[in-house]
């Protein structure tokens, strides 16, 4: 059954072009987030980047000004839970089991390169 | 195109049959890796098969089924699992390089339960890197095909999950969903896939892609089917503090009391511009059916919708960023040879390890947190969160479900979108709203495309109400069967 006859639209089809994301933020945030990117890498990046944020930016058309943020869906609901569980210890994984899955380990201890630059 | 009316019974069937003694837990294991063994090099859903361990588990079922002891609710179903789920003894890659060939030490509490409820589990299922993506082509480890179309996607992230089942290589699939990930696909693939509420089913042993938004559901070829499997997966863990208390109730109780005088509301905004003409009539010709089963349509708005998928890459790339820190090459998982200090190792093994979406969305989400845009993005978007909640919470006083098409197109082609994430995220337009709102749905297949391709139509509920998409699932199910 036909429920809806006259067009809406229901997407913004045209996105402000704005360069949001320069070349050195695409640099600092990579730094920030442990990636090596390669140079093509980061030329692509900064373009996504631009483009998603650009449409993104449409959340600026709502005033919310007087909108409480919302983290977690467990805020709207009386069901879930807020109690936490008692803290008693329990075992953990068994060491064998854990290093098993390491890169690098002497059975004892996770091995990894110097921490300390010179 | 491979066939995709499969000879597998449903979970009701199944039992009956192992009870009666004509069929067996083994033989229907068996053909299920028949299928593997002649679809799945074209299909390639399964990452991983545990053949050894379903014969024994399937084995053990025909014994208590011959000994005529009790059968619990999933005996002998064969299943497959998402790879983003842990299953002690199998490999768990999240569709990434960097988890490849790592062996989790624990089974997620959602597996466990399928597994303590009798399923035989055959193998874990391919599906977009960490479950970032909507059509499968993000998997590390090749894309899975649409089996109703073999050039086109199964949809994702779930894909594998989806195309399994539509394929007659498992009669039950877990899956995820975080934007949509297991509506889409089971709209794409011509089977049944429900997003419970947020908090109805532990994400223990859930590799986590954004934890607010993350939820385990399954997969099977019919409502009921899916009913049964909440019903076992379903419940408080305290392995989870966002699982909920909730009882949960008899899902299969009430599946067959029909739609008459249900309430049953239609967003205008779902049905805009950019909806495909055939989805459309598909969905609208299932609205028409439900009428006619005595629900009441009624035309509503969710005036906030067109803000819902930049309000989910903010705060899913926000989460994602976050979570996947830990994959640093140091406890487990893939490390990049021949760094010389801890922090090149770092960033040499997660550059070497992530694929680009992935790589994309931890940008965008450290971006979105970063010193000065933290309330530009982060804390608008969890402003927004509450707009788009709110529009539901309201509805829900008028309506007891609310009918939409679960995507804007059926299947699309691989390679079709994967150059323009902007695109692809699209596909998630009509499914994002429920998962940052919490609220529960399902996808239903409701028509075909002149090309066969299949169309579903997504329900949504309120929160733990679960029950009521089951029931207006099972008309649309009867419609179609008639």
């Amino acid at each position: 059954m036909r429920i809806y006859n006259e067009p809406l639209t229901a997407m913004s089809k045209e996105h402000k072009k704005t360069e949001r994301v320069a070349a050195e933020d695409v640099k600092r945030v990579a730094e920030l987030a442990y990636l090596e990117l390669t140079a093509q890498e980061e030329v692509h990046m900064q373009r996504d980047l631009n483009a998603i944020l650009d449409y993104v930016a449409q959340m600026n058309e709502l005033d919310t000004s007087v909108v409480e943020p919302m983290a977690q869906v467990a805020e709207v609901l009386g069901g879930i839970s807020g109690d936490l569980r008692t803290d008693i210890p329990h075992p953990s994984l068994p060491r064998d089991q854990v290093m098993a899955e390491a890169p690098e380990t002497d059975g004892t201890f996770f091995k990894v390169p110097k921490v300390i630059e010179r | 195109m491979i066939k995709t009316d499969t000879a597998l019974p449903t979970v009701q069937e199944l039992r009956k049959g192992l009870a009666a003694h004509t069929i067996s837990a083994t033989e229907i294991a068996r053909s299920c890796f028949e299928r593997i063994d002649s679809e799945d090099e074209t299909i390639h859903a399964f990452l991983a098969l545990d053949r050894e361990g379903a014969v024994k588990k399937a084995a053990e079922i025909d014994a208590a089924a011959e000994n005529g002891e009790a059968l619990p609710a999933l005996a002998g179903v064969p299943t497959g699992i998402k790879d983003v789920l842990t299953q002690e003894g199998l490999p768990a890659t999240a569709g990434s390089k960097i988890l490849e060939g790592y062996r989790p030490p624990y089974t997620a509490t959602a597996v466990r339960r399928l597994m303590d409820a009798g399923a035989v589990l055959l193998g874990k299922l391919n599906c977009d890197e960490f479950a970032m993506g909507s059509s499968n082509e993000n998997s590390a480890y090749g894309p899975v095909r649409n089996p109703h179309a073999t050039d086109r996607v199964p949809g994702g992230s779930s894909g594998g999950s989806a195309a399994a089942i539509a394929a007659g290589m498992a009669m039950v699939t877990l899956g995820t969903d975080t934007g949509g990930s297991i509506r889409q696909p089971a709209s794409f693939c011509g089977v049944v896939g429900v997003l419970p509420t947020y908090g109805r089913v532990s994400r223990y042993g859930l590799i986590a892609f954004a934890s607010s938004l993350d939820r385990v559901g399954p997969f099977a070829a019919t409502v009921r089917d899916t009913a049964t499997v909440l019903g076992v997966i379903a419940g408080h863990d305290p392995m989870d503090a966002t699982s909920s208390t909730e009882p949960v109730p008899d899902y299969s109780a009430g599946i067959d009391a029909g739609v008459s005088r249900l309430r049953i509301g239609i967003p205008r905004e779902y049905f805009a511009d950019g909806l495909d003409a055939e989805v459309r009539a598909a969905v609208e010709a299932g609205i028409e059916a439900l009428r006619a089963a005595g629900a009441e349509i009624k035309p509503i708005s969710l005036p906030h919708t067109r803000y819902a998928v930049p309000t989910y890459y903010v705060i899913a790339t926000a989460e994602a960023s976050a979570n996947l820190a830990r994959f640093d090459g140091v406890r487990y998982g893939y490390r990049a040879p021949g760094a010389d200090t801890l922090s090149a190792m770092y960033r040499c093994s997660r550059e070497g390890g992530f694929g680009p979406e992935v790589k994309r969305r931890i940008m965008l989400g450290t971006y979105v947190l970063s010193a000065g845009y933290y309330d530009a993005y982060y804390k608008k978007a969890q402003q927004v969160r509450r707009l788009l909640t709110n529009d539901f919470l309201s509805a829900f006083k008028e309506v007891d479900a609310i009918v939409t098409p679960t995507a804007p197109t059926p299947a699309f082609k691989l390679g079709e979108k994967v150059d323009d994430p902007m695109s692809m995220y699209l596909a998630d337009i009509y499914t994002v709203t429920a998962s940052l709102a919490g609220i529960c749905g399902i996808s239903v297949p409701c028509g075909k495309s002149r090309d066969g391709l299949p169309i579903g139509m997504q329900i949504l509920c309120k929160h733990f109400d679960e029950a009521t998409t089951f029931r207006v699932g099972q008309t649309v199910e009867d419609w179609r069967a008639q």
